[in-house]
């Protein structure tokens, strides 16, 4: 009974004090603002948002949240704010405050309250200032880190309760980081500001690096001083992280290199012909990837995160056959003829390209991340991408795997067998034109197991693998003709030189550079960094 | 059932229309020429704008064509190779005897056709957004000038995200340089210090951004809001949108504003980590007006697809078209010297709620709209301009152009026309 009454005057007092507000709806004044959410324009809603913030009541969080995502809606008739669930024909309303259903409503009946990115940024910080005590600490920690974003004074006493009763070493942690920014941003006294840079310093990544700069440019005297030495320190390290980036970057960039290249150190490495319809096997392993994600997610949608893993063996068959079906139909009868192999190639990669254009369209096709690819981590200030670190793995599994077989099996024996001397192979028993097929099929499949991971960052469309061919000859015939290892440190090599010439000279003049160091290396060694020797090469 | 009528009623208007084309002369019918690559590196984006024309042209035939004809639409494939284009511009105008041309994407594409159309006297109707600078007798600019995309787009950043340090990042050709280089221009008169801004170029299709993204994040760490302002072209987004995402650069500290974004090129894209990057068009598919709700619908219904996705160079084919339907009417010629005279004035409405107007300059008047990237794909808009914004052929803010006007209206008829010494030529002719 008291609780009613009392709502019921702050209902009054509120509909004395805002008039225009929403009059039906109110029986507590929190219901009343998040209300507001749904009338005016950005800037109005922005003032809301900072007024539900500064209530400092945590029930307000789900509406927030739901309106950061675009899940909160307002109900045309009578203005009523509702986070919503997609249902039948429409919307189930959920009521903000008490998370109880509230019915229903179609399509046209309700109204998407829209947020830009302004409207983001003030969600963030103002979900930060409200979870920093929240049960789950990583709700918590993200809390801290949207406080440090938005370095928000009025956060200062939340933040010092927090820590107080804060128990997870972590996340005191980050909160003390946000409360030496958010200091720097209020009116504390100086030395507690240069006590802030300190713990700034300490975090000493890019944030923190903002963070001192911004300090800097707004403070005067000895904070000033002290701001502009934490972000020279801050700076130096960084500095030193950057050069462990590179590298990093640069190997990345190598087994992309690598992966679209070992396929071609099969087929013209080990076999000799300039197949200028390789990067079409990329492309095709890519559309195959494609395929599966398409028939998973339709079918069977639980297996999304292991699409990945289905394509692999199928891009090789569905590549290795179209390989096998090219050097059966056309390059058996041109060998020894590199110029007509090298136009027959090249009309046949302009055949398969619109061919694939004609069936999936000229647009792009989605391809998406399983679960285990997306993101990133750090190691110190250094970060590392999921998808770059598995591709790494990937090409260096996949290099190994087709060493194994060279070496290893009976196949990979007839191979080289045929490939070093052709005649004594054939007078020894081996079918020399069925080991020419599987040879050029083998390096096809590997090429399409390639276009599998680069389909995960590069666009999926027909002219995917155009841009890897003058690559992949080039990581080929710098590494030295016919050899693996030579494949492999060709590529790396290439990578890193690449992304360390990037920073300095840019995109464009880095990928010339490296041209140009190529062209010069070819005619001091000619058959790369790692010839092959023997009597074979020199026929 | 009703459907399954109205088909079948088409079906029968079809073959009655093309029974009369059969029957009818080859001089009956008034030729469109669609000059759009269908294969190679820009099929991806040209091939549909064929199919938008090929949309258009049936719709037309069916409200009756045009001034009693039919209209015939000659499909030629220039293959994404420049002096290709300047070819079979002259095939579709003297083998063909086309009485205009839709057709071109890229700068150098429409460079390489100019010289052709001026000779041979066509009019060919440019559908893409482009950096200015030109203004030619022959050819009717529907896409964006640098001051319907990029100037506003820069102004929103400015004053609705307060950004102080901007990256300018580009695809390094024509269109990004000179746009950026207007961009500078522009930034700095409104007092945005050199250092607080970096310029960087990437070659065509480059795929690896780790660096630049990195770059770009190094440059946004400065302690002032930061803003990216890309004209990557075309296939080089992807990546660049995935390595955003997965570096974890979200748009509420770094928004990128595209120029070259649209619902095409992101539905090959999870746009779930992009949510609130931005892209400035005169058009998004997720306009909310009947004539867009219609259009729409055509298309899906058209390219028998209904995730199929509408873009702002369709919108600027769709507003060519309508206008040289209606200056042929007014003309009552398909001659292109009459045609060139009667449309500078016409105005046809656009498909977000205004109606857009051929200026003397060969620009047209379009909104310009600001986006933010939703999850589902498509562009919410959060900032229009109040009214329509006119092309500007030559950019106030480039020293060689800022005092050169075009105007192809009798008596001046001149495209690079210098008010301050009153002399047609000079620059860009």
């Amino acid at each position: 009974m008291a609780r009613t009454i009392h709502s019921l005057v702050l209902f009054l007092a509120l509909a004395w004090l805002i008039p225009t507000g929403p009059a039906r709806a109110a029986d507590d004044s929190l219901q009343a603002r998040i209300d507001a959410l749904g009338t005016g324009g950005f800037a109005d809603t922005a003032k809301q948002i900072q007024a539900l913030a500064a209530t400092g009541d945590d029930r307000v969080v789900p509406a927030l949240e739901a309106l950061l995502a675009g899940g909160l809606y307002v109900r045309q008739s009578d203005k009523k704010v509702f986070i919503t669930k997609k249902a039948e024909g429409g919307f189930a309303l959920i009521d903000p405050l008490t998370g109880r259903t509230a019915g229903t409503a179609d399509t046209f009946a309700v109204k998407k309250i829209r947020v830009n990115n302004r409207l983001r940024r003030e969600l963030k910080a103002a979900l930060g200032g409200l979870t920093l005590l929240s049960k789950d600490p990583a709700v918590r920690l993200k809390a801290a880190a949207a406080v440090f974003k938005s370095q928000d004074p009025d956060a200062l006493s939340a933040l010092d309760a927090a820590i107080l009763k804060e128990t997870d070493d972590r996340v005191r942690e980050a909160m003390r980081q946000a409360r030496a920014a958010v200091q720097l941003k209020s009116d504390v006294p100086e030395a507690d500001k240069v006590a802030a840079l300190k713990v700034i310093e300490e975090r000493g990544d890019r944030d923190a690096l903002s963070v001192a700069l911004a300090a800097a440019a707004q403070t005067e005297g000895a904070v000033k001083a002290a701001a502009e030495a934490t972000a020279k320190s801050i700076r130096q390290t960084l500095e030193l992280w950057s050069a462990a980036q590179n590298v990093w970057y640069g190997l990345s960039l190598g087994s992309v290199l690598l992966l679209a290249a070992i396929g071609l150190a099969i087929t013209f490495g080990v076999m000799g012909v300039i197949n200028m319809a390789h990067g079409e096997m990329v492309m095709i392993g890519a559309y195959v990837t494609f395929m599966v994600q398409e028939v998973i997610r339709t079918s069977l949608p639980g297996l999304f995160d292991y699409s990945l893993l289905i394509a692999v063996p199928l891009a090789f068959l569905v590549a290795g056959a179209v390989g096998m079906a090219i050097e059966r139909g056309i390059i058996r009868f041109l060998y020894g003829r590199p110029l007509e192999t090298l136009l027959a190639t090249w009309g046949l990669s302009l055949v398969l390209q619109q061919t694939v254009r004609t069936i999936f369209g000229p647009t792009n096709r989605e391809v998406g991340a399983p679960e285990f690819m997306s993101g990133a981590f750090e190691v110190g200030h250094l970060t590392v991408t999921y998808n770059r670190l598995w591709i790494i793995v990937f090409a260096l599994a996949v290099l190994f795997a087709l060493m194994a077989v060279l070496k290893k099996t009976p196949l990979g024996l007839q191979m080289r067998a045929v490939t070093q001397n052709r005649r004594m192979a054939g007078a020894m028993g081996i079918r020399t034109s069925w080991v020419d097929a599987v040879t050029f099929g083998l390096g096809s499949g590997i090429a399409g197991i390639a276009g599998v991971a680069l389909s995960q960052i590069d666009n999926v469309s027909p002219n995917l693998g155009q841009s890897y061919i003058i690559d992949s000859f080039m990581v080929v015939v710098f590494g030295g003709v016919g050899n693996l290892w030579g494949t492999l440190v060709g590529a790396m090599t290439l990578g890193v030189a690449n992304k360390f010439l990037e920073p300095y000279a840019g995109a464009v003049l880095g990928k010339v550079l490296v041209l140009v160091f190529i062209i010069l290396f070819i005619q001091k060694r000619p058959r790369g960094l790692f010839a092959l020797k023997g009597r074979a090469i020199e026929t | 059932m009703k459907t399954y009528f109205r088909g079948a009623a088409a079906a029968i208007a079809l073959t009655a229309a093309a029974m009369t084309a059969s029957v009818a002369q080859a001089a009956d019918t008034i030729k469109v020429g669609i000059l759009h690559s269908l294969s190679g590196t820009m099929a991806i984006s040209e091939t549909t704008l064929k199919d938008v024309m090929l949309m258009l042209i049936e719709e037309q035939n069916k409200k009756g064509g045009l001034l009693g004809k039919k209209l015939e639409a000659v499909v030629v494939d220039p293959a994404s190779n420049w002096p290709l284009f300047a070819e079979k511009a002259r095939e579709l105008i003297e083998v063909k005897k086309v009485d205009v041309v839709f057709g071109c994407w890229t700068s150098v594409s429409r460079k390489s056709v100019l010289p052709v159309f001026e000779e041979l006297n066509s009019v060919l109707f440019y559908p893409v957004q482009y950096e200015g600078e030109e203004s030619q007798k022959n050819v009717f600019y529907t896409g964006a000038a640098p001051n319907q995309q990029a100037i506003p787009a820069v102004d929103y950043l400015a004053k609705q995200e307060g950004v102080k340090r901007w990256v300018l990042a580009g695809t390094d050709y024509v269109y990004p340089r000179t746009t950026n280089k207007i961009l500078e221009t522009y930034l700095k008169a409104k007092g945005v210090a050199a250092s607080d801004i970096m310029i960087n170029y990437t070659p065509f299709g480059h795929s690896d951004w780790q660096t630049i993204v990195a770059d770009i994040k190094k440059f946004g760490s400065a302690g002032k809001k930061t803003a990216v302002v890309s004209t990557i072209n075309g296939d080089a987004n992807v990546p660049f949108y995935k390595e955003l995402a997965n570096q974890g650069i979200k748009a509420e500290d770094i928004p990128v504003v595209a120029f070259s974004v649209g619902e095409e090129e992101l539905a090959g894209l999870d746009t779930a980590p992009l949510v609130g990057h931005l892209a400035a068009w005169n058009y998004f598919m997720s306009a909310s007006t009947p004539e867009n709700a219609a259009f729409i619908k055509q298309w899906k219904t058209f390219i028998k697809n209904p995730k199929r996705v509408t873009n702002d160079p369709m919108e600027a084919h769709y507003i060519g078209f309508n206008m040289w339907v209606k200056a042929v009417e007014i003309a009552g010629t398909t001659a292109p010297d009459a045609v060139i005279d009667s449309i500078v004035g016409v105005t046809v409405p656009n498909l977000t709620g205004g109606v857009s107007a051929m200026m003397p300059n060969h620009h047209i008047t379009k909104p310009v709209l600001i986006g933010e990237i939703q999850a589902n794909g498509q562009f919410e808009t959060v900032s229009s301009t109040p009214g329509l914004v006119p092309g500007d052929a030559w950019s106030d803010f480039l020293p060689g152009s800022k005092d050169l006007i075009a105007d192809w209206r009798k008596p001046l008829a001149c495209g690079n026309f210098n008010v301050k010494t009153g002399k047609c030529g000079g620059q860009g002719s």
